[in-house]
């Protein structure tokens, strides 16, 4: 020590103290702070203390009616669905503790599997952990170096780090544009591999591609074609396989991806192929390689859920009129929707901005109707929206309910 | 097309996407100078690659910081 007397012999203000790795999150911490300190309660906080059916639970204290679940079909508490998870949770334990290539294949993986082989008819079908898991494995794998991947701008998260992780080459196009995406297909490298990645349902707005014209196009060019089926499955298409199905081009896909967290009413993801070399993937997938498999309580759900699900026309018509019913009453009440027409089980409530939006969903909570409130970076365009996924099991009384929360709030809040 | 050439291009191409009017120079940067959005990144891109038919790639993108780079990278891929 020296005379310093009130100052220390080291300089009180290191440089560079107060900053360390987590700096560059202090613009985020700011702007969550800065919401929640206006006594907004917290929309990505949200804790579920009782789940009392597909549409329905306490949320924070309150009974309320869930349109933010991507639950459309409402297997999760279909009673043989229940059954079969139990029942397999009491024959084979309650996890595998290993990877499927090791000791993580039981009787119900392929069982799995072989549900998902016959509900799209094709003749591959490998599952993933999770629906994430899925996309980062199979692109990741199949485009790497001086590959070419053409893909939407506004392709979910999972697509884009299955894109990273490959090092391929990397060329979006804007959003639905087909002369766009013809345009980059024309100008790559003779000799180069080409994957278009496209999605049937996109998430944020709930609209379907048009993959009719799009599917044309990747082939006309020599491309292999994966189509994202997350939010079709189980209700798009006529044996519910999704738009691919729907817009006539299922034979002429690569590879189908699609998850077990949404209709199917749990977790793990999977790809569908008729590829002859598909199988291959098993062993040179790092994603499936490298982790444990599903539990095999999840994997009977699971498969009882798809193979219901193949008998499900009358949940899938119900589900339509669902969402034609919320589509039309939230126009006629002037909110501002994503789409002009229901296209699918999704239906995003355009907000003016971020302040408003979780005003709105604010209201809405505490008026006992859950949504999805997404923000920018996750939203196309920079929108703040409130998404709202229905599901079979909404009843059309619950409809009607949910559009006079709907309007309450939104007269509260001033968007309407 | 020079790289004289390629850059009297870009400098009509940036004009409407430049809304603040900031004088261009080489070292400006997208992101800080021009204040460029992933969106406005995108169409910016789309317009540049329609004019001179190529394909920068999202990969090539992330070693462009400043307009001078863009010029380099451009008046590379046209030539190839």
């Amino acid at each position: 020590m020296s005379e310093g007397i009130i100052q220390p012999d080291q300089p009180e203000v290191l440089e560079g103290e107060g900053r360390d790795l987590f700096s560059k999150f202090d613009d985020i911490i700011a702007l969550r702070e800065g919401l929640l300190a206006s006594g907004q309660e917290d929309p990505f906080n949200l804790v579920m203390e009782k789940v009392l059916s597909p549409t329905r639970a306490i949320c924070n204290g309150r009974d309320t009616i869930l349109l933010g679940t991507y639950n459309y079909m409402g297997m999760t508490f279909d009673p043989d669905v229940v059954e079969a998870g139990k029942q397999a949770l009491a024959d084979f334990g309650s996890g595998t503790t290993g990877s499927r290539v090791l000791n993580g294949t039981y009787q119900g993986h392929k069982e799995v599997e072989q549900a998902l082989m016959d509900f799209y008819d094709m003749d591959h079908a490998m599952v993933f952990s999770t629906g994430y898991q899925a996309n980062l494995g199979i692109i990741s794998t199949i485009a790497g170096k001086g590959d070419y991947i053409v893909l939407d701008i506004d392709s979910h998260a999972s697509i884009w780090d299955g894109c990273a992780m490959g090092q391929a080459e990397v060329v979006p196009f804007k959003h639905n544009d087909i002369e766009a995406m013809e345009k980059r297909l024309k100008r790559i490298p003779e000799g180069a591999g080409k994957l278009v990645v496209l999605e049937g349902v996109y998430s944020m707005l709930g609209d379907v591609a048009p993959l009719k014209e799009m599917v044309a196009v990747a082939k006309k060019y020599g491309a292999m074609v994966l189509v994202d089926e997350a939010h079709s499955m189980g209700f798009i298409g006529a044996n519910g396989r999704g738009v691919v199905e729907d817009a006539g081009v299922i034979d002429d896909v690569d590879f189908i991806i699609g998850t077990f967290s949404k209709s199917v009413g749990t977790v793990g993801g999977f790809c569908v192929s008729n590829h002859p070399k598909f199988e291959i993937m098993r062993l040179v997938c790092r994603p499936y390689v490298f982790t444990a498999s599903l539990p095999p309580s999840v994997v009977a759900t699971a498969e009882t859920s798809i193979r219901k699900l193949m008998h499900g026309s009358n949940k899938r018509a119900h589900l339509w009129e669902n969402s034609k019913a919320l589509h039309k009453g939230l126009k006629d009440l002037g909110f501002k929707l994503g789409t002009e027409e229901p296209q699918s089980a999704i239906i995003a409530v355009i907000m003016p901005g971020l302040e408003k939006g979780a005003a709105m969903w604010e209201a809405l909570i505490k008026g006992g109707l859950y949504v999805n409130l997404a923000r920018p970076p996750a939203t196309p365009a920079n929108m703040t929206l409130l998404r709202c996924s229905l599901c079979a099991e909404h009843s059309e009384e619950e409809v009607g309910q949910i559009l006079s929360i709907f309007e309450q709030a939104g007269k509260a809040v001033g968007i309407i | 097309m020079d790289r004289a050439d390629v850059d009297t291009k870009i400098r009509s191409l940036i004009e409407p996407f430049n809304k603040k009017g900031i004088e261009v120079k080489e070292e400006t940067t997208f992101q800080n100078d021009l204040e460029f959005d992933s969106l406005t990144v995108m169409d910016f891109v789309a317009e540049i690659e329609d004019e001179f038919d190529i394909i920068i790639s999202m990969n090539q993108q992330a070693e462009i910081e400043n307009y001078g780079q863009l010029v380099d990278t451009v008046t590379k891929l046209q030539a190839d």
